[in-house]
């Protein structure tokens, strides 16, 4: 099995992966990062979504192999040490979930829109959740949860 | 999944050596359909040869009156790219609507008009801006290049490295995207140059994207709403599905190709 190094939320790491295994399992089941979700598995719903050198993609449709040599970070990866990051914390104030499990791929989500799009609207913002759906359609309070972390990051 | 083996390509002749010595090795550039198909065991490449990061594959640049872009460029990029939105706008709108941010992210321009999928974006714009793309082997006009669902003129061990769009500034492209996936339900592709005018049609083909000539004769003899408005597109070869039946389709087709005209005549 080929090897492959990564740096994963900051510490490097290398691994024996099969070639055909999805990052996302990858992730889960030989890091033991189980923050990252399989939703649907057909890359719709988002909740896989890490970064990879610093852009949100679905870590089920890519191979482990493919982020040979990259940085990732995983919803593990945002808190420093105690200290939630904003959007968690925004999450967390706003209750911007309701069972939790689309809500790793949410933050992730946003975090990269934050970053690309300083300056958020509504529209922007449910634009941009396109790739991400919530099952138990607690839409309302993961927009609200959104502008609230970009206001506080801008501030 | 089922196994295969993985090779990364440094280069474009690499890849093409690989691609050549292999007849089951396809060539993986985002993955974004690629990947998904092969999870539902509807392909089973023996070898994936991995041309994403290739550097020589990697960049948009302006030549003399043309948009050249590296067939690796992702989706994002090209909706990013401040040459693009200056020269090209309607390209980068285009990338823009594809997917979603994260799919926008990693599936590149040279991949999806490879799969050539009728419902995808790019191949509307390459007809409709008259592209050429250019591969390990020669440069193809996009009217030779896609040939049908999923075809193109490809040959078995060629690889596409880069497409260029000539500058047509009096362009649009309007689609009408499936409320679930994002792929054009209908998508209208129009340019006006001093040359000439041109209709693509995406999402709504039997056999993929086409020209649709009568649109464009109608509009070279009177350049108006009411001209586009006048012409009707035929159901017979236009898609039908769970989605929509033809005839609904055909509506879409002209419904967008009257706002695109609109839009144009509107702008300029």
């Amino acid at each position: 099995m080929p090897l492959v190094e990564m740096e994963v939320n900051g510490k490097k790491m290398s691994s024996n992966v099969e070639e055909r295994q999805l990052l996302v399992h990858f992730l889960r089941d030989d890091l033991n990062l189980t923050g990252t979700h399989v939703g649907c598995d057909t890359s719709q719903c988002g909740a896989c979504v890490i970064h990879i050198d610093g852009h949100a993609v679905k870590s089920c449709s890519m191979l482990a192999i493919q982020a040979n040599n990259a940085s990732i970070t995983t919803i593990e990866g945002l808190a420093n040490e105690n200290q939630l990051h904003p959007v968690q914390e925004a999450f967390k104030e706003n209750h911007g979930l309701q069972c939790g499990f689309c809500t790793p791929g949410m933050i992730m989500a946003a975090v990269d829109l934050i970053k690309r799009k300083p300056v958020l609207n509504e529209k922007i913002v449910r634009e941009e959740l396109e790739g991400n759906l919530c099952r138990c359609t607690g839409y309302q309070n993961i927009v609200k949860s959104i502008l609230a972390a970009a206001e506080k990051v801008q501030a | 999944m089922y196994q295969f083996n993985y090779i990364k390509a440094k280069s474009v002749e690499e890849a093409s050596i690989a691609l050549s010595n292999n007849p089951e090795a396809k060539i993986l550039a985002g993955g974004m359909t690629l990947i998904p198909t092969m999870k539902q065991r509807l392909a089973s490449p023996e070898q994936l040869i991995d041309i994403r990061q290739i550097e020589e594959l990697k960049f948009i640049k302006l030549e003399s009156n043309n948009i050249i872009v590296g067939s690796v460029s992702n989706h994002f990029e090209v909706y990013d790219s401040e040459i693009i939105k200056e020269h090209l706008p309607v390209l980068s709108r285009l990338a823009e609507n594809i997917g979603d941010p994260h799919v926008r992210n990693m599936g590149t321009i040279g991949g999806s008009i490879s799969n050539n999928d009728p419902t995808a974006d790019y191949p509307a714009a390459c007809l409709g801006l008259g592209a050429i793309i250019k591969t390990s082997k020669r440069e193809i006009e996009a009217e030779e290049f896609f040939i049908g669902l999923f075809e193109t003129s490809l040959e078995e061990d060629e690889i596409v490295t880069q497409v260029s769009f000539p500058i047509i500034k009096n362009s649009c492209y309007m689609k009408f995207p499936n409320p679930a996936s994002r792929y054009a339900m209908a998508g209208v592709f129009v340019s006006k140059s001093d040359e000439e005018i041109r209709v693509a049609v995406t999402g709504a083909g039997e056999n993929g994207v086409f020209r649709w000539k009568e649109m464009e004769n109608a509009l070279s003899n009177d350049w108006s709403v009411s001209s586009a408005d006048s012409v009707r597109i035929s159901s017979d070869g236009i898609m039908s599905d769970i989605h929509g039946n033809s005839d609904y389709r055909a509506n879409l087709v002209n419904v967008m190709a009257t706002r695109a005209v609109e839009n144009l005549i509107n702008e300029y």
